[in-house]
């Protein structure tokens, strides 16, 4: 003899075995917009690109840049480049190729990718690369 | 009264003896590092309340550069650098870089032996300590107890075969007890 709310009960258990089948796109994720790889790209090219950038901001942007988890895109180092060239900062700009191929650990052909990229803009600027002059070695 | 006024006149004279000798000496020391202070680098006295420079592979371009203080011709090689970089030579960019920078990339990641050192300078002590041990035994310890001897440890033994110790997996199992002899 089942009482009468134990039938409730397993009724209300029934009908909710029903929702769980609900579309498994709902998922907890945040709501927050992941910026996508080209947006990243322009924010940057366009703070380096900034005219009156002061040398403390191309410090701290470069900083900045080196300190994510990624190697640069060659269009965010030639804007970094010309900011130092703005700044008459021959050492920056060697200092910033450095830090590029030491970012790429152990993938060694993202640096000569990177150098074959540029290499209009380090020609017309006048940038030796630190292999041209000897810094890459001890 | 006349003792305390004495000595108070001691106490006196000795606090401006510290004092002169402070002012004195203290000064002078002071202002030579202020001055010194004025390299970035190797310094006794470092300014912490200023930027600093430092040499950090995730910092790539430091507060500071390395040499603040230039001198004339280094003044002349910062001012062709607002010109075009075609017209610098190899050195004079590499004497730019050394300017801003104390240590290259490659000179930061570069390790050093010294690793060897501390491993040698360890087994020396401890070979020393071995040393001092074997002196120890040698000359501090005294006999070791007779009960030690192989005609004891032999009496010992055929004991422990007559109890019957460990009979089933251990001692006196290894016991031929027909053969008199172990297994």
């Amino acid at each position: 003899m089942i009482s009468a709310a134990v039938l409730r009960g397993i009724g209300s258990l029934t009908r909710a075995r029903a929702a769980f089948t609900a579309p498994l796109a709902v998922r907890c994720y945040s709501h927050a917009k992941v910026e996508t790889d080209e947006e990243f790209d322009s924010r940057w090219v366009t703070y380096f690109s900034k005219p009156d950038l002061d040398a403390w901001e191309l410090r701290k942007g470069m900083n900045t840049l080196i300190g994510y988890d990624l190697v640069p895109e060659p269009k965010i180092l030639d804007s970094a480049l010309r900011a130092c060239r703005r700044l008459n900062d021959l050492a920056s700009a060697i200092r910033i190729l450095e830090a590029v191929k030491d970012k790429s650990g152990p993938h060694k052909e993202i640096y000569p990718y990177v150098i074959q990229e540029l290499n209009p803009t380090l020609q017309e600027l006048g940038i030796s690369t630190p292999e041209e002059l000897g810094i890459d070695k001890i | 009264m006349r003792r305390t006024r004495l000595c108070m006149e001691k106490m006196l004279a000795s606090r401006a003896l510290v004092r002169g000798l402070q002012s004195g000496f203290w000064r002078r020391v002071s202002t030579s590092s202020a001055a010194w202070a004025a390299h970035t680098h190797d310094v006794d006295v470092v300014d912490c309340s200023v930027p600093q420079y430092n040499n950090r592979l995730d910092t790539p371009l430091p507060d500071v550069p390395f040499v603040r203080n230039l001198s004339a011709e280094q003044k002349k090689l910062k001012e062709k650098e607002k010109g075009s970089w075609t017209q610098l030579t190899k050195e004079e960019k590499l004497a730019l870089y050394r300017l801003t920078h104390e240590l290259s990339f490659a000179e930061m990641r570069q390790g050093s032996k010294e690793w060897m050192t501390v491993l040698g300078g360890v087994f020396i002590f401890l070979g020393f300590t071995g040393l001092l041990v074997l002196w120890q035994r040698i000359y501090v310890y005294g006999d070791v107890p007779a009960t030690l001897s192989p005609e004891s440890v032999a009496q010992q033994t055929q004991r422990m075969i007559d109890m019957r110790v460990n009979p089933v997996h251990g001692f006196a199992n290894k016991w031929d007890y027909e053969k008199k002899q172990w297994k």
